[in-house]
């Protein structure tokens, strides 16, 4: 399996199984909600599972995995930022949260 | 110092001294085709539109004082008499990964040159497509019979009406342009203009956008349907 200047070539196989494995961990995080699990048992689960599913679909069916670092962390990596987006948003959002807390309760 | 770095017939360096050898002076970054890498650039500026989008509905859901409405029942149908919770979802799910495989195999029979195959492949991922957006239309449908509105509702938090069309209506959107995009590539393989360039990189590209819109999927039915 390489990736050459022919392009991506790769087994059939490969794509057949992680298709499958992706069927398997979408009926997963749908039997998360079937079976009606509650808090971080949940949202444990419904980001592993998410995690996983997101990360085969980038390195296998987009090729990542054989693509070079240089591009591989140019894509990659910029996305990191979205990490300080998200937890000051959080903050924001608890503080917004209180703030109506006080507000209505008056 | 080696051949490393040099521009002709160079043995490229692997791990850390590859990156800093590919990124440096003034020479080409990426040793792939020009269109995978703008490709890749496009879809790195999408996923801050669609992180963005989550992100605020990740606001607006914990600031609100109001109790969420539970999309486990909202999305429910009822099937033969029985009571389905969020199966539209999960059958939207299956659809769009059956979509992404026929599309790797589209990419795989295009690097073999198999131009029939490769067409075949591309219209099937397109057809599938379709009829996702087709489910999509008919939830949407359903839920505005239910009186959900972008400013209310009546299961719970105003703000769900808003970040439901929002991130659901902008992610059909993508498919919808992928749809047309896929079946104007399927035309020109099958018509043969891959053949005479003797090229297939415009199959893989075709395959990297419709396999993004399936990633944004994965993060949408985690974050929105099931959280």
């Amino acid at each position: 399996m390489e990736a050459t200047a022919e392009g991506q070539q790769h087994p059939i196989s490969i794509y057949l199984k992680i298709w499958i494995l992706l069927f398997v961990l979408s009926t997963l995080s749908y039997l998360v909600d079937v079976m009606g699990f509650e808090s971080y048992l949940r949202w444990g689960l419904i980001l592993i599972f998410m995690f996983l599913k997101a990360g085969f679909i980038v390195a296998i069916f987009m090729h990542m995995a054989w693509e070079r670092l240089a591009l591989a962390y140019a894509i990659l990596c910029p996305p990191l930022c979205l990490l300080v987006l998200i937890g000051l948003m959080a903050i924001e959002a608890e503080y917004t949260f209180f703030t109506r807390l006080l507000f209505f309760s008056q | 110092m080696s051949d490393i770095g040099s521009t002709t017939g160079a043995v490229l360096a692997e791990g850390m001294p590859g990156i800093v050898d590919d990124w440096s002076a003034d020479k080409e970054a990426f040793h792939v085709p020009w269109g995978k890498a703008m490709m890749w650039i496009f879809l790195l500026s999408d996923t801050f539109i669609f992180s963005c989008f989550l992100t605020s509905y990740m606001n607006v859901r914990m600031s609100t004082t109001v109790p969420w409405p539970n999309p486990s029942e909202v999305f429910a149908l009822t099937i033969f008499g029985n009571h389905m919770p969020l199966i539209l979802i999960a059958i939207m799910t299956f659809i769009l990964i059956t979509s992404s495989g026929t599309m790797a195999m589209a990419v795989n029979f295009g690097y073999r040159k198999d131009r029939v195959k490769t067409a075949i492949l591309m219209l099937a991922t397109a057809a599938f497509g379709v009829s996702f957006v087709g489910m999509q239309a008919f939830e949407w449908t359903k839920l505005i019979e239910d009186g959900v509105r972008p400013w209310g509702n009546p299961f719970g938090a105003d703000q769900f009406g808003a970040t439901f069309f929002m991130i659901t209506g902008f992610h059909g959107l993508h498919v919808t342009g992928g749809v047309i995009y896929l079946s104007i590539i399927a035309f020109k393989v099958y018509r043969g203009d891959y053949d005479k360039s003797n090229n297939y990189e415009a199959v893989e590209i075709a395959g990297l956008y419709w396999h993004f819109v399936d990633l944004v999927w994965v993060f949408i039915f985690a974050f929105f349907y099931l959280w």
